[in-house]
């Protein structure tokens, strides 16, 4: 049996998803689901009918936009793209996170005190 | 914050966000299940996997709406939308709730309206707040007080403004002014108008503006000043069609030719503040140096300057009275004057009344919610498996109370706005009636307090009778009521307990309200039965015009009118006096002969009278004679005492032929002793009062023409009036006023609030005894298979029967109980309300426990039928 999948923190479904539009540009809501399925090697739970609340969300905030479009398959499909004050932010976001995951890093690294191995 | 608009957005738009949602997961799935064709899964395998991984399109679609909009309203809405159902499910409940929360929040904010403007907001004056009434501290022993007695002298209101460090400005009015006072003259019919002399500073004291033109300038109150005139919004919209053309006008006005200066503003009502009941038309200038010699005329107020208090103030008019004595050592009489607040004057004597009827309406509420929240109740008992089926469902405990809660608030909404409806319609009612003699009454709205005020009772009552069921609900535990088979199952015994508990609350209220209705209809009752020493049924008064001339002119004309007058079609007996009773009355000093100034003075009433004016008042006779023509100035001076006169002056001797002095020159002889007469008000019992005849004065307050008929009045007037019309073709004619009208005006406040009370009284009961009914016959309907088992086990019809009626008459006797024993505590409250009853009043106790349990008895009987008339083998085999 392979690994239980990882659960979503609160708020890291919107940084992925600014990430990967920053990355890649417009891209409709099943590619940016797909998308971080495949970066996370299948590591990541996701509901990909998830990810549509976040892009409201974003789009909300001003962090992205949203147009209707054309897909490679002669689809019609709705397109994101990131937005000026969405790199903006996703820069603020990332350095958090950083942050975040040295000082986890760090406090994860403690060992017992006088039990060196 | 843009966020917080485009969620507002997104809950508008709601519709067409969904459609563009769901185009979009569409899009998604397919462009899934390209991805796994391509991967080389058959379409059907794709289609699944596409699906299975997209987790679900409801929630996702819910996830949405949640992170876009507003999914607190979202829920309040969809509460909203199953309360709705639920109501219109349920329509003859719904119905019924509305009804009773419609009329009692619709009660409330009316009353509410009433205290607001008659007790609780200051008067409609600029700065209200610091204006003070002024009175005079004169009145006889026993407390009588007449209008003389409360006013000043323009001698005594003089030094008082120049000496007083108090008032930022003093004001007065002639409080003697007169119904039809003045005649208006050219432009049309003539017509009598009531008119106020005013002194130069009245409006501005009061914060007044004109709408039209100005006040009285100073010239305008000096003797033999320019003649001026402001009218009344209303005298100026209804006799010159609102002409802004008006203003510097002249018009004739008792011969005068009158100037015009100004219009009134329409929010000014001078006879709602100043003297409840009465119309002003028309103010003229209280010119000083013309009242001088008329004695107490004046009413005053004043406005407190910065800083000074009504205390402060009455203690310096205390301190000032030596000096304004010394002043004028010809008077005899003590100078001193009694202050209070403006606001106290106008509406201090219905404080009582008014807190009283807000009390009983408040009660009515109570009554209103205690009844609403035993139908929901039963309601929520027929309810129980909905509940528990919704909880097992997953609906929490706290969301079914929300739910709950919500359909009580919309109840009490749908009931607040009906309540609106209703208190728009009473105040409507109430200030609409000119008839009712209260302050400010005619000013009463439903305005922004008014609204708030019934939003907070819906939101409050909704609250009272909303959680109580949304907790009982709740309690019962789900899986014994998903067990529990219907009709089949007795009530929950808790419930059933709670439920009574709240009928014998209701009775209990409705006990207290219907006592203390009892006694104040019982005082009003009371009232009109005393004796008033006249009949006003069949008699009319009629204004009439001054006559100038010499007294042999003067009696030669009295004498003519009331000779033509008599001889009309239908009239039994005419006279003419210069004061109704219950109207302004005046007083003098007089000294029976042979006492010294001032120990012995006898201040009483005075009224000048004509000879016929016993006989048309239907006055008593007690001894000697009336008055005649041969009563003149050449003849001896004459005078009519009354009993409390004779009394006090004679005791224990009789007071015909006695002398009483009016000035150390004028004196004149006691030829008839007459019955007392009500002179001030239904309650107070006859102060002194001395009648002279019309004939021997040209001192007459105003000429009321005083008709007793044999006819109805409409059969009467035709004949009066063109017997006045022969006399003197200008002279303009009113209608007959009945005398009782005047004595109904004098009830009216009294009716007024008994029959407001009364009627609170007659809806709680309503309410109370629907409220037993529903509980006796919901446990009846509830326990038919009971009912059933006891007759087929030989209980009969009437066993049955009056167990049910028992138990009912056990539930009223309890509240009854407890309500008596409420009720006396109120009555004592209520007490100085009362008039000839005593608060412990065993009729009105009696009557109300008689009542309520009649109405117990009522409603409990027809449910205990219904049990009687059950069918053992029809209710045993029903399941």
């Amino acid at each position: 049996m392979p690994d239980p999948k990882l659960d979503l923190l609160q708020g890291t479904l919107d940084v992925m998803v600014l990430q990967t539009l920053q990355a890649i540009g417009p891209l409709h809501g099943y590619g940016i689901a797909r998308r971080i399925e495949q970066v996370s090697g299948d590591q990541v739970l996701l509901n990909q009918g998830t990810i549509y609340a976040s892009l409201v969300r974003l789009q909300q905030r001003g962090w992205i936009d949203a147009e209707w479009g054309v897909s490679d398959t002669n689809r019609k499909a709705k397109y994101y793209s990131i937005t000026r004050r969405g790199r903006k932010q996703l820069a603020e976001d990332t350095a958090h996170w950083q942050r975040l995951a040295d000082v986890m890093t760090r406090v994860l690294a403690l060992t017992p005190e006088g039990e060196n191995q | 914050m843009t966020r917080v608009l485009a969620r507002v957005l997104a809950f508008f738009r709601k519709r067409a966000l969904d459609e563009d949602l769901d185009q979009e997961m569409a899009a998604h799935i397919e462009l899934a299940v390209e991805d796994s064709l391509r991967r080389g899964l058959s379409p059907e395998e794709a289609r699944r996997q596409a699906l299975a991984h997209f987790g679900g399109l409801e929630p996702a679609r819910e996830r949405h709406r949640d992170a876009r909009g507003l999914p607190l309203l979202d829920s309040i809405l969809q509460d909203l939308r199953y309360a709705a159902r639920t109501l219109r499910h349920d329509a003859g409940f719904t119905i019924a709730v509305l009804l009773i929360l419609g009329l009692g929040i619709g009660v409330n904010t009316a009353v509410f309206s009433v205290v607001n403007t008659v007790l609780l907001r200051p008067l409609p004056f600029h700065d209200a707040d610091r204006l003070v009434w002024l009175e005079d501290t004169l009145g006889d022993a026993d407390g009588h007080i007449d209008l003389s007695s409360l006013t000043f002298s323009v001698d005594m209101y003089e030094p008082m403004v120049r000496y007083n460090h108090s008032f930022e400005g003093m004001a007065a009015y002639n409080a003697f002014f007169s119904q039809g006072d003045y005649k208006l003259l050219g432009r049309g019919e003539p017509e009598r108008l009531t008119g106020v002399p005013v002194a130069e500073s009245f409006f501005t004291l009061l914060g007044v503006q004109p709408v039209l033109g100005r006040s009285f300038a100073h010239e305008e109150c000096q003797k033999n000043g320019r003649k001026a005139v402001m009218l009344s919004y209303g005298l100026w919209q209804r006799r010159f069609g609102g002409n802004a053309d008006i203003a510097g006008q002249t018009i004739t006005i008792n011969k005068d030719a009158m100037t015009v200066v100004g219009v009134l503003p329409k929010t000014f009502d001078f006879g709602s503040v100043f003297s409840p009941g009465t119309h002003v038309d028309i103010f003229v200038p209280g010119v000083m140096d013309e009242m001088r010699d008329q004695g107490n005329e004046l009413a005053v107020i004043g406005r407190l300057k910065p800083g000074a208090t009504v205390e402060s103030a009455q203690a310096e008019f205390h301190a000032l009275a030596p000096m304004i004595r010394q002043v004028h050592p010809d008077w005899y009489m003590h100078v001193d004057s009694r202050l209070r607040s403006l606001k106290d004057y106008v509406s201090g004597k219905l404080r009582r009344s008014l807190v009283a009827l807000w009390c009983a309406v408040g009660l009515v509420l109570l009554i209103v919610c205690v009844n609403v929240a035993n139908l929901l109740l039963a309601r929520s008992a027929a309810r129980n498996r909905e509940f528990a089926i919704r909880g097992a469902l997953g609906a929490g405990r706290a969301r079914i109370v929300r739910q709950l809660l919500t359909e009580s608030l919309m109840l009490a909404g749908g009931g607040g706005a009906l309540g609106v409806g209703v208190a728009f319609a009473l105040t409507r009612f109430v200030a609409g009636s000119q008839t009712i003699a209260v302050p400010l009454l005619g000013s009463v709205r439903v305005d922004g307090a008014a609204l708030g005020f019934a939003l907070a009772a819906a939101v409050g009552a909704a609250l009272l009778f909303g959680l109580a069921p949304a907790f009982a609900a709740t309690v019962d535990r789900t899986s014994d009521s998903l067990k529990e088979t219907g009709r089949g199952a007795s009530e929950g015994k808790k419930r059933a307990t709670f439920r009574a508990s709240l009928v014998v609350a209701e009775v209990a209220l409705a006990c207290v309200l219907f006592a203390g209705a009892g006694l104040l209809l019982r005082s009003f009752m009371r009232l009109l039965d005393v004796d008033l020493g006249f009949r006003p049924s069949q008699a009319y008064a009629l204004r009439l015009d001054y006559i100038y001339g010499n007294q042999a002119t003067m009696n030669a004309y009295y004498r003519e009118v009331l000779s033509r007058v008599s001889a009309a079609p239908g009239v039994e007996s005419a006279g003419i006096t210069d004061a109704l009773p219950m109207g302004q009355n005046r007083s003098w000093d007089f000294l029976p002969k042979g006492g010294t100034w001032p120990r012995d003075n006898q201040p009483a009433f005075v009224n000048m009278v004509a000879p016929g004016y016993l006989e048309s008042m239907g006055m008593h006779m007690r001894d000697g004679r009336g008055f005649d023509w041969h009563d003149t100035d050449t003849s001896e001076p004459v005078m009519l005492v009354n009993e409390t006169f004779a009394r006090r002056a004679w005791p224990g001797r009789s007071a015909l032929n006695q002398v009483i002095m009016l000035s150390p020159k004028v004196s004149r002889r006691v030829v008839g002793l007459v019955a007392n007469v009500r002179e001030t008000s239904l309650e107070a019992q006859s102060g002194a009062a001395v009648y002279i005849p019309i004939t021997q004065t040209s001192d007459l307050a105003e000429v009321q023409l005083i008709v007793r008929a044999k006819l109805p009045v409409d059969a009467i007037t035709p004949g009066v009036k063109a017997a006045l019309r022969s006399l003197n073709p200008n002279q303009p004619v009113r209608d007959l006023q009945a005398l009782q009208e005047i004595v109904d005006r004098v009830a009216s406040p009294r009716r007024f609030f008994a029959m407001l009370v009364g009627g609170f009284a007659l809806f709680g009961l309503l309410l109370a005894s629907l409220g037993i009914y529903g509980v006796i016959s919901y446990s009846v309907a509830r326990r038919t298979k009971e009912i059933g088992i006891r007759m087929a086990l030989g209980a009969s019809t009437q066993e049955i029967r009056n167990s049910v009626v028992g138990r009912t008459l056990r539930m009223a006797l309890i509240g009854i109980g407890l309500g008596m024993a409420a009720s006396l505590a109120v009555a004592r409250l209520i007490g100085s309300l009362l008039f000839g009853v005593s608060p412990a009043d065993p009729a009105t106790f009696l009557g109300t426990v008689l009542v309520l349990g009649t109405m117990a008895a009522i409603a409990g009987y027809l449910p205990a039928r219904r049990a009687a008339r059950v069918d053992p083998t029809i209710a045993l085999r029903a399941e």
